[in-house]
């Protein structure tokens, strides 16, 4: 088997690799924005709680 | 051992945060051997050609959208009940999942339709009731989003999900009580699974991925979610390295 | 507005926004509950006349003829009992085959000719490498000849 049958896929290339790159980035996207929620949230939590210590 | 004592936010965020890189890495490992058995090695299939190799992504994330939701009403009938805070937290994290893994199964569904069927979307029993499941998640999602008090937010849609759960047969059976464009079950069938077992095993592993995925974000997300909720308990401080 | 008004209000939304959701998913199930009729459903006067519908069952043995210069097709729809001749315009989906299911959206003429503008191909759940197909295939044969 060499790459550029692989990547054609016996004619449904288009198919599959637009099929497994939409999975993949949905997937990738459910990494990336509950990673950045969670430092935007520990950051906030941080300011919050400077600001409670200097009242 | 008592099981509830882990239930507490403040057991859960370390414990959490423990487990996590675990999930992640076993998700990596388990998604690679899945992907590369889909792609490299599994045959072509004698009817289908090379298309039907996107079965690999579109069965495994059409099981989870169904789990994730089954997973998301029950830890909202126990939030009613018990008024347990994890449970709540739980089910607003499935959320996003659930309905990012119904979307996969979807569009993953349309494309490989495209070609086998000849059209990308019919409104059959089985495509119409799990884009109702779609429907059912950003429902909830919505509900929560639109209500300030969390506890409140979180109770309504709560009966939201319970109510929806009537959706889950309904996608099962579908291709069995109508006719359907959609085929029938291949692997959750009584008798033998009409899957080549070279076929069936990079299914299988994706699955398994799948659900270690789901696993490990959804942990990422509860992780948050009992930061925002327990934000005026004193422990938060220590978690976020500042003295009250 | 008091908080109470306003939690009955919230309420009140969700409920009716979720009836009319479940009126609109009913509405739209009952005329897909049934997405395609067998020719035998045809023959027994269950299919609306004078609409469009989808006819469904699978493509006869042999019945496909193409033409060589235009992209019309021809080919018999049969649920094993009735059959159904369909004629067909246009592109066919891959798995488009002899012995496979068919579902196709058109009208029947007085002479019961399907005249289909939508040809969709049905697959089964079954997958397999085509040796295995093959095997099975001849195996089959083989369990037929020695009945006989």
């Amino acid at each position: 088997m060499n790459w550029a049958e692989f990547f054609t896929m016996g004619g449904y290339g288009k198919f599959i690799w637009s099929a497994y790159g939409a999975a993949a980035f949905i997937i990738i996207l459910n990494v990336v924005l509950p990673m950045r929620r969670h430092k935007k949230v520990l950051h906030m939590l941080r300011e919050l709680l400077k600001m409670k210590e200097r009242e | 051992m008592n099981i509830t004592k882990y239930a507490a936010p403040v057991v859960f965020y370390p414990l959490a945060g423990k487990l996590i890189p675990w999930f992640a890495w076993a998700t990596g490992i388990t998604l690679t051997i899945g992907l590369i058995m889909g792609l490299f090695i599994a045959p072509t299939d004698y009817q289908q050609g090379e298309s039907y190799r996107i079965m690999f992504i579109h069965v495994p994330s059409a099981w989870m959208s169904m789990l994730v939701y089954v997973v998301m009403a029950t830890a909202g009938a126990v939030a009613l009940a018990w008024k347990t805070r994890l449970s709540e937290m739980l089910a607003t994290a499935c959320a996003p999942i659930g309905a990012s893994f119904t979307l996969i199964a979807l569009i993953t569904g349309a494309i490989w339709g495209k070609p086998m069927w000849g059209a990308y979307w019919v409104w059959d029993a089985r495509l119409t009731s799990e884009l109702v499941l779609l429907f059912l998640y950003l429902g909830f999602m919505a509900l929560q989003a639109s209500i300030d008090d969390p506890r409140r937010a979180a109770r309504a849609a709560a009966i939201l999900a319970l109510v929806g759960v009537i959706n889950i047969p309904i996608i099962h059976f579908s291709v069995e009580w109508w006719n359907t464009l959609h085929q029938p079950a291949s692997v959750s069938k009584i008798s033998a699974p009409s899957i080549h077992p070279s076929m069936l095993w990079p299914l299988l592993i994706n699955a398994v991925g799948f659900h270690l995925f789901f696993a490990t974000t959804v942990l990422m997300r509860m992780r948050t979610e009992v930061l925002i909720r327990e934000r005026h308990k004193s422990w938060i401080a220590d978690i976020v390295g500042v003295k009250p | 507005m008091k908080r109470r008004h306003k939690k009955f209000a919230i309420i009140l939304t969700a409920v009716i926004g979720l009836s009319v959701a479940a009126l609109f998913i009913m509405d739209a199930f009952k005329d897909n509950m049934v997405f395609f009729y067998s020719p035998t459903d045809v023959f027994a006067g269950k299919s609306p006349t004078n609409k469009t519908f989808r006819l469904g069952g699978m493509v006869e043995k042999g019945s496909i003829k193409k033409s060589t210069k235009n992209l019309k097709v021809e080919f018999i729809v049969t649920d094993n009992n009735k059959k159904i001749p369909v004629t067909y315009e246009g592109i066919l989906p891959d798995l488009f085959r002899e012995g496979q299911g068919v579902i196709t959206q058109g009208k029947l003429n007085e002479n019961n000719m399907f005249t289909a503008s939508e040809v969709l191909a049905k697959h089964d759940e079954n997958y397999m490498p085509p040796e295995v197909a093959d095997a099975m295939k001849r195996a089959k044969e083989k369990a037929n000849k020695s009945k006989m």
